[in-house]
């Protein structure tokens, strides 16, 4: 029989005891190791076509014919977008990550801040949704994502550096709110995070509308991805798109490649002969 | 450190010479003290001096200029100083002054059109000046940029470069803390510059996404 050592129950929150060694090796002159960040450009958007009143006139009779031809279908859903750089300090450390993370089958949430955070916040509340949904039976609703998502961020007070825009269709409608990493929340019709938020918010402001069909919101939402693509450091390569609309989701990775590699060599790549292989994945 | 601060001023080069924008405010802080500023100015025959930035610096560098230009019109040679002539003198003056660690705190934008060539530059706090066909300073740099970038073209005329303008003002008005709803368009051509009467944007706060946001989704904001 073993004597085993009674361990201190795991306590919540950070640890705090390799501050004082930390220090006397930055003193010492040992650089601390960067964290991998997502500097980035995250927008979302919900599209509503002949969903309801408006101000204008002239729009509010477009709506009601369209009613009439299509019997009263309504096309409502919310749509994400990001970019696809990873940047570690000022190297880009990952020309084509996943930004757009599943959170439920109707739930996606883009997430801006530390890779890591991001990453990791948004897998709990995914495994967390899931059980709800085992214990409920029901499908999960946006804003049950939401609190799961906020009440963490708030009580590690900022220091978990993970901004995200979460979207998803439930049976109240489409949803689409911006999670700060201090926290607060914020319930819009169009949003950006990251730090090409800017220039992508640029895009919408201007050309945003009410009654966006799907096809326009996806266009928007490229749109805005690339003014950040294109105008912020941070943020680049590709551009990730999903959709989603009740019941049914597109996951468009890698929707537009505006960067292609302009200057493949026509060779490909070979392995020196004597390296031990036996395929070689060519290009 | 500023203490009265302008927000940011956008220029674009169109097909007779350069228009800029810039709203009338200035920011004590925090607080909107200011709201008939008026943060463009000609310059001698030929061109447009545009500020964001510390008010008192800008009334500063107005006076050097208007020494500068006053000893130009004394040799009265008839040839009078132009934008690239000026623009370099700002640049020099914000340089030499950030050297000795005591830097006017303002962002510049200098048009002008003079013997037919348009001319459209900057000058930061530091120093860092360049030229370009659509300049923007403060938080333009970061809203108005990605608008210029996509929609500026080599031949706009008057109407589409105000309406380019106040498309970038509009969007920095809904977006910039420090800015007020009452803007001036300048223009600056061959014959002479004519900086517009203030008047304020048309903005729309109506989208019903905005009026209640949480409907379906409530306990959230």
């Amino acid at each position: 029989m073993s004597k085993a050592e009674i361990d201190f129950p795991p306590k919540g929150g950070f640890s705090f005891d390799l501050c004082k060694r930390n220090e006397m090796l930055i003193k010492k002159g040992v650089q601390p190791p960067s964290y991998r960040k997502t500097g980035t450009t995250i927008v979302g958007l919900i599209f509503q076509y002949c969903g309801f009143h408006s101000t204008f006139l002239e729009m509010l009779i477009g709506c009601l014919t369209k009613n009439f031809k299509e019997g009263g279908k309504t096309e409502d859903g919310v749509i994400l977008g990001a970019d696809t750089r990873a940047t570690a300090g000022t190297i880009v450390c990952d020309k084509n990550c996943e930004k757009i993370h599943y959170m439920a089958p109707n739930i996606y949430c883009c997430g801006a801040g530390t890779a890591a955070n991001t990453e990791a916040v948004t897998d709990m509340v995914s495994s967390q949704l899931q059980l709800h949904r085992y214990h409920t039976g029901c499908e999960s609703r946006v804003i049950t994502a939401l609190m799961l998502l906020k009440s963490p961020l708030f009580n590690y007070q900022g220091y978990v550096q993970a901004a995200l825009v979460l979207g998803g269709v439930d049976v109240t409608g489409p949803h689409l709110h911006t999670i700060y990493p201090h926290g607060l929340t914020d319930t819009l019709p169009f949003a950006t995070m990251g730090s090409g938020s800017l220039a992508a918010m640029t895009v919408f402001e201007s050309k945003y509308r009410e009654g966006l069909t799907r096809d326009e919101g996806i266009q928007l939402v490229t749109e805005a991805i690339c003014s950040g693509i294109f105008n912020d450091l941070g943020s680049g390569s590709n551009v990730d798109v999903c959709v989603i609309t009740k019941g049914h989701k597109d996951y468009l990775r890698n929707h537009l490649l505006p960067n292609p590699r302009s200057y493949i060599s026509p060779k490909g790549f070979l392995f020196p002969k004597k390296t031990g292989i036996d395929k070689f994945f060519g290009y | 450190y500023p203490y009265v601060t302008g927000t940011s001023v956008v220029g674009v080069k169109y097909k007779d010479g350069i228009l800029m924008a810039s709203d009338m405010g200035a920011s004590y802080g925090s607080t909107l003290r200011y709201k008939s500023v008026e943060r463009m100015k000609p310059i001698g025959k030929h061109s447009l001096l545009g500020a964001s930035g510390e008010i008192s610096d800008f009334q500063e560098i107005l006076r050097y200029l208007d020494e500068l230009i006053l000893y130009d019109n004394m040799w009265d040679d008839g040839n009078s100083l132009g934008p690239k002539e000026v623009h370099s003198y700002l640049t020099r003056v914000m340089y030499n002054r950030r050297n000795k660690f005591n830097p006017l705190w303002n962002s510049l934008v200098l048009g002008g059109v003079k013997n037919g060539k348009k001319y459209l530059g900057t000058v930061s706090m530091i120093g860092v000046h360049f030229e370009d066909n659509h300049v923007a300073t403060g938080f333009g740099n970061h809203l108005a940029r990605p608008i210029l970038r996509e929609e500026w073209r080599e031949d706009l005329s008057y109407e589409d470069g105000v309406k380019l303008l106040e498309k970038c003002m509009r969007v920095l008005l809904y977006r910039d803390r420090s800015a007020v709803n009452k803007i001036q368009i300048a223009k600056i051509t061959e014959e002479g510059v004519s900086i517009s009467k203030p008047y304020s944007l048309r903005t729309f706060w109506e989208f019903n996404a905005f009026r209640n946001p949480t409907v379906g989704a409530e306990g959230s904001w």
